[in-house]
C-alpha cells in the first residue's frame, strides 16, 4: 500500500514562494495567532455559529449517511477514470464552442490566462472567488503583468482590500470581525461614505456600490468553478451573494480555472453534490445562487468561453493512496469548521491556501515533502486526530487515518538519517520497553523518582524537556506508590492468569442479569 | 462471564485506581476477572505518533498475550485504548506485510470493549448499583465518542447512579487537546483547547468531572490543578465502583 516513492513526487511543482507551501512550521506559526486575542475570539464566534447551523441542517436528512456514501462512491469513480473522463470533459466543452487550456503547473496556468485577458486588451479583470486561482498566486502575478484583478466576493474583497491572506476555504474573512471591515473599507474602498458603520447592511451596501461598477465596465472575468460535468462539459459556481453570477454573466469573455479533480461523470450527480456542498458548507439547505454554464450560447452571456485545466500536482497525488484520497475534498470547509486546532489558531497557521485537517492532508501531497525541516512535513501533526473532521465530511474523507499514514511515512523517510532524532530514539526506547512485560515493570520501578520532585499535593509542576511544553500549562500527576500489577499480585494471590475454567462455569458466572 | 482485563499501560503505572475500579465493579457483579500479567501497551502512542514500525513489536506482544489467556471477552476502561485495538492494530500489522497478525488482531479486536459498551451491551446492565454523591459532569473523549460510538451509554451508566447530580457540558464533544504526542508537538495549541475545556466544566458548577479515558481525564486535571478551580476529576469506573457501603468506610 505504501508508495516507497513518496519523497520522489518531482519537485517541479515546488517553487519557493509557492502560495501552497508555508514559510514556517505550525506549531511556529500557530503561536503567534495563538497570541492574538482578537483572532481567537472572531474565530470562536465564526466556527461556532456555522457548526451549529450545519447541525441543524444535517439532523434533519434522514438519508444524510447514504448521500455521503453515494458522494464518496462518485468521487471513487472518477479518480479511477481520471484520463477517459477529462478527455470527455475536453471534447463535450469543444462541441459547446468553449476553448480548453491544459495547464501542467501553476506556471503554466498563469501565463495561459494573462495571454487570454491580454487578447481581450484590458488591465482590469473581475474575478469570481477561486482556490485554484488562489493555489497558483494568479492575482500576484497578473499585478506583476500589470492587470488589477479584482474579488467580487464579499469575504475575498475583504481579505485582498486589506492586503492579507485567506484564513479559510469558504469564508476568506473568518478571522475578521466587523468593525475591523469597516476600517479596510474606510481607507481602502473608493467612493464611500464617511460616515460608514460596521452595521452589516451598511458594509454590504458599500461593497455593493464598489462592485456594481466593476461588474458594469469588466469585459473579462476568472472564475473557478465548483463542477465540470465530463457529460456535457458543464461547469458551475455555487454561491450565496450572487456576485459570482454577474461575474459569469456580464462580461464579453470568461476564463474559469478548474483543478482536474474537480470533475464529475454525469449531469445527475449534481444531485447528490448541491445536496452535500451548501448543507456541509454554510448550513444552507439549499445555497442561494447555483450558475451553471456550458460553452458558449449566442446573444447570451459571455461569447468566449476559456477553461483551463490545471493538474500542478494532482496527477502526482492521484498516483499516491493518500493523495488520491485527498483529491475527494469538494472544498466544503467542513472540516475547517469543527477542527479544534483550526478553531484556535485560523488558516494562517498553516502556511497554505488549503488550510485545516484537509489542508493538513492534502498540501503535503501537493507540494511534496523536502525533509523534515519542510513546513509542509509539520502539517500532518497540526492535530489531536480526534476525528471531528471525519465525521462531517460529505465525501468520507478518512483524515484521521490519512494524518496517521502521512507521520509514519515522514518517519520512515527520515530513517536514513545517521543520527536519530529525539523522537526517533524515544520511541525506538518504547517500544523495546512496551512489548516486554518485564522491561516495562522495570520502567515503572525507576518512575518512582516523580514521586520525590511531587510537591505534597502529588503534582509535578516542571518537567525537563520535552515534558516542559507539557508542564508550561498544566500539571503531571506523581507517579502512585504501587502499580496496578503490584496489586493485583497482592490481592489476586491464586495467580495473575486465572484458573481456567470450561465455559459451562463461565454461564454459571454470568447469574447476575 | 470471564472478563480479561487490559489495565492499559498508563493505567498500570499512573492510574493504578482505575484498573483496580474495573475489576473491583466486575467482581461486584459477579464475574471473574482474569488480568494476562505480561501485557503492557496497545500500540496507540507509536501509531499515533507515526512510529508504525515501532508499533509492530508492542501490537504482536499485545495479541500473543491476550491469545494465550482464556476469558470470554476483554476490556479496558480506555476508550482510545480500545480504539487502537479495534482500528489500529490490524492497520498496523498489514502496513508491515504481517497478514497474519492482521487477522489476529482482528479476531482479538472484536472481543475487546471499552467499560461502558461491556456494561451495556454485553452484560446487559445499566444500574449497577453505585452511590455517587457529587455534581459530575461527564466528557465523551474523541475515540470513544468517534472511534468506537459509545454514544450516551456511559450516561445511561451515570444516571442510574444514586446520589449523583448530573450537569450537562458545554462544548462536550471538543476535543481536551490532549492527543498523546499532540500535546507535546503543538503545546501551544494544546494548552488553548484545554483551557477552553476547563472553562466549561468550571461553568457548569460541577465538583468532579469524569470521563471513560485516564490520559484525557490526566490532561484535563492538570488543567484544573494548576488554575486552582477546586474541580476534581474521576473515571467512569470510579464513579461506577463507587457504593454506599464504600463511602461509609
Ligand atoms: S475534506 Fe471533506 S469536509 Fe473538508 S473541505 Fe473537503 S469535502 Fe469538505
Amino acid at each position: 500500500m505504501t508508495s516507497g516513492t513518496f519523497l520522489g513526487i518531482p519537485r517541479r511543482h515546488r517553487h519557493e514562494e509557492s502560495p501552497l507551501r508555508g514559510e514556517t512550521s505550525f506549531p511556529k506559526a500557530a503561536k503567534t495567532a495563538l497570541a492574538n486575542d482578537q483572532l481567537r475570539r472572531n474565530l470562536k464566534h465564526a466556527t461556532g455559529t456555522i457548526r451549529a447551523k450545519r447541525a441543524l441542517v444535517v439532523n434533519e436528512m434522514p438519508d444524510w449517511e447514504q448521500l455521503r456514501d453515494a458522494g464518496a462512491a462518485v468521487k471513487t469513480d472518477v479518480m479511477a477514470r481520471m484520463p477517459e473522463l477529462l478527455e470527455q470533459f475536453e471534447a463535450k466543452v469543444i462541441e459547446r464552442g468553449g476553448v480548453v487550456h491544459w495547464a501542467a503547473d501553476a506556471a503554466e496556468a498563469n501565463a495561459i490566462v494573462t495571454e487570454l485577458v491580454r487578447a481581450q486588451g484590458v488591465s482590469e479583470v473581475i474575478k469570481v472567488k477561486s482556490m485554484a486561482t488562489q493555489e497558483i498566486g494568479l492575482n500576484e502575478y497578473l499585478e506583476e503583468q500589470g492587470i488589477a484583478a479584482v474579488e467580487t466576493d464579499l469575504a475575498e474583497l475583504i481579505v485582498q482590500l486589506g492586503h492579507d491572506k485567506p484564513s479559510h476555504i469558504l469564508v476568506p474573512a473568518i478571522h475578521r470581525n466587523r468593525t475591523e471591515v469597516r476600517d479596510i473599507f474606510l481607507s481602502e474602498m473608493t467612493g464611500v461614505v464617511e460616515g460608514l458603520t460596521d452595521e452589516p447592511k451598511q458594509l454590504a451596501m458599500a461593497a455593493r456600490s464598489y462592485l456594481r461598477a466593476k461588474f458594469l465596465s469588466a469585459k473579462v472575468a476568472i472564475s473557478g468553478t465548483n463542477f465540470g460535468i465530463a457529460e456535457t462539459g458543464t461547469v458551475g459556481v455555487v454561491e450565496s451573494e450572487g456576485n459570482g453570477r454577474m461575474c459569469v454573466t456580464l462580461p464579453e469573455t470568461l476564463i474559469t480555472v478548474m483543478g482536474i479533480e474537480k470533475l464529475l461523470p454525469r449531469f445527475e450527480d449534481l444531485e447528490v453534490f448541491l445536496q452535500l456542498l451548501p448543507r456541509s458548507s454554510t448550513g444552507e439547505r439549499m445555497n442561494p445562487y447555483t450558475s451553471l454554464w456550458t460553452g458558449v450560447t449566442p446573444g447570451d452571456g459571455p461569447q468566449n468561453f476559456h477553461i483551463v485545466l490545471l493538474d500542478n500536482g494532482r496527477t502526482n497525488a492521484l498516483a499516491d493512496q493518500v493523495g488520491r484520497a485527498a483529491l475527494h475534498c469538494i472544498r466544503c470547509s467542513a472540516c475547517l469548521n469543527v477542527c479544534p486546532v483550526y478553531e484556535r489558531t485560523g488558516g494562517h497557521a498553516y502556511g497554505s491556501v488549503y488550510p485545516g485537517p484537509i489542508g493538513a492532508v492534502l498540501t503535503p501531497q501537493l507540494t511534496g515533502i523536502t525533509g523534515h525541516d519542510d513546513p509542509s512535513a509539520s502539517l500532518p501533526y497540526a492535530s489531536s486526530l480526534c476525528g471531528a473532521c471525519y465525521d462531517v465530511c460529505p465525501v468520507k474523507i478518512p483524515i484521521p487515518d490519512l494524518l496517521v499514514e502521512l507521520r509514519a511515512r515522514a518517519v520512515d523517510a527520515d530513517r536514513s538519517r545517521t543520527i536519530p532524532g529525539g523522537w526517533d530514539a524515544a520511541m525506538r526506547a518504547a517500544a523495546w520497553v512496551m512489548s516486554d512485560a518485564k522491561r516495562f515493570a522495570a520502567v515503572e520501578k525507576t518512575l518512582a523518582v516523580g514521586r520525590l520532585v511531587a510537591g505534597p499535593d502529588k503534582l509535578i509542576s516542571t518537567l525537563p524537556p520535552p515534558g516542559s511544553a507539557w508542564t508550561r500549562t498544566r500539571d503531571m500527576p506523581a507517579p502512585p506508590k504501587q502499580t496496578f500489577r503490584q496489586w493485583w499480585k497482592e490481592s489476586h494471590p491464586e495467580g495473575s492468569i486465572a484458573r481456567s475454567a470450561d465455559p459451562a462455569d463461565t454461564e454459571q458466572k454470568d447469574g447476575h442479569r | 462471564m470471564r472478563i480479561a482485563l487490559i489495565a492499559t499501560c498508563l493505567g498500570d503505572a499512573l492510574f493504578p485506581d482505575v484498573a483496580k475500579a474495573t475489576t473491583q465493579l466486575l467482581e461486584r457483579l459477579g464475574h471473574e476477572v482474569v488480568f494476562p500479567a505480561e501485557q503492557v501497551c496497545c500500540g496507540q502512542m507509536h501509531v499515533n505518533t507515526g512510529y508504525l514500525k515501532e508499533a509492530v513489536p508492542v501490537v504482536e506482544h499485545h495479541v500473543e498475550v491476550f491469545e494465550r489467556a482464556r476469558f470470554d471477552v476483554a476490556v479496558a476502561p480506555s476508550g482510545s485504548c480500545v480504539g487502537s485495538v479495534r482500528h489500529q492494530q490490524a492497520m498496523v500489522a498489514r502496513r508491515a506485510g504481517r497478514t497474519d497478525l492482521a487477522e489476529r488482531a482482528t479476531a482479538l479486536a472484536g472481543r475487546t470493549y471499552e467499560l461502558s459498551e461491556l456494561l451495556v451491551d454485553v452484560l446487559g446492565v445499566t444500574d449497577v448499583g453505585a452511590f455517587y454523591p457529587h455534581r459530575v459532569t461527564y466528557h465523551p473523549t474523541c475515540h470513544s465518542l468517534r472511534m468506537l460510538r459509545v454514544g450516551d451509554k456511559p450516561l445511561q451508566l451515570l444516571r442510574a447512579v444514586e446520589g449523583i447530580d448530573l450537569v450537562e457540558l458545554p462544548g462536550a464533544d471538543q476535543c481536551c487537546g490532549f492527543g498523546g504526542t499532540f500535546s507535546i508537538k503543538n503545546a501551544a495549541t494544546s494548552s488553548a483547547m484545554l483551557a477552553d475545556k476547563v472553562d466549561n466544566i468550571c461553568s457548569t458548577g460541577a465538583d468532579r468531572c469524569t470521563a471513560g479515558d485516564a490520559s484525557c481525564l490526566m490532561n484535563i486535571n492538570g488543567g484544573l490543578t494548576r488554575g486552582e478551580k477546586g474541580v476534581q476529576t474521576v473515571h467512569l469506573a470510579q464513579i461506577l465502583n463507587s457504593t454506599r457501603e464504600r463511602v461509609a468506610a
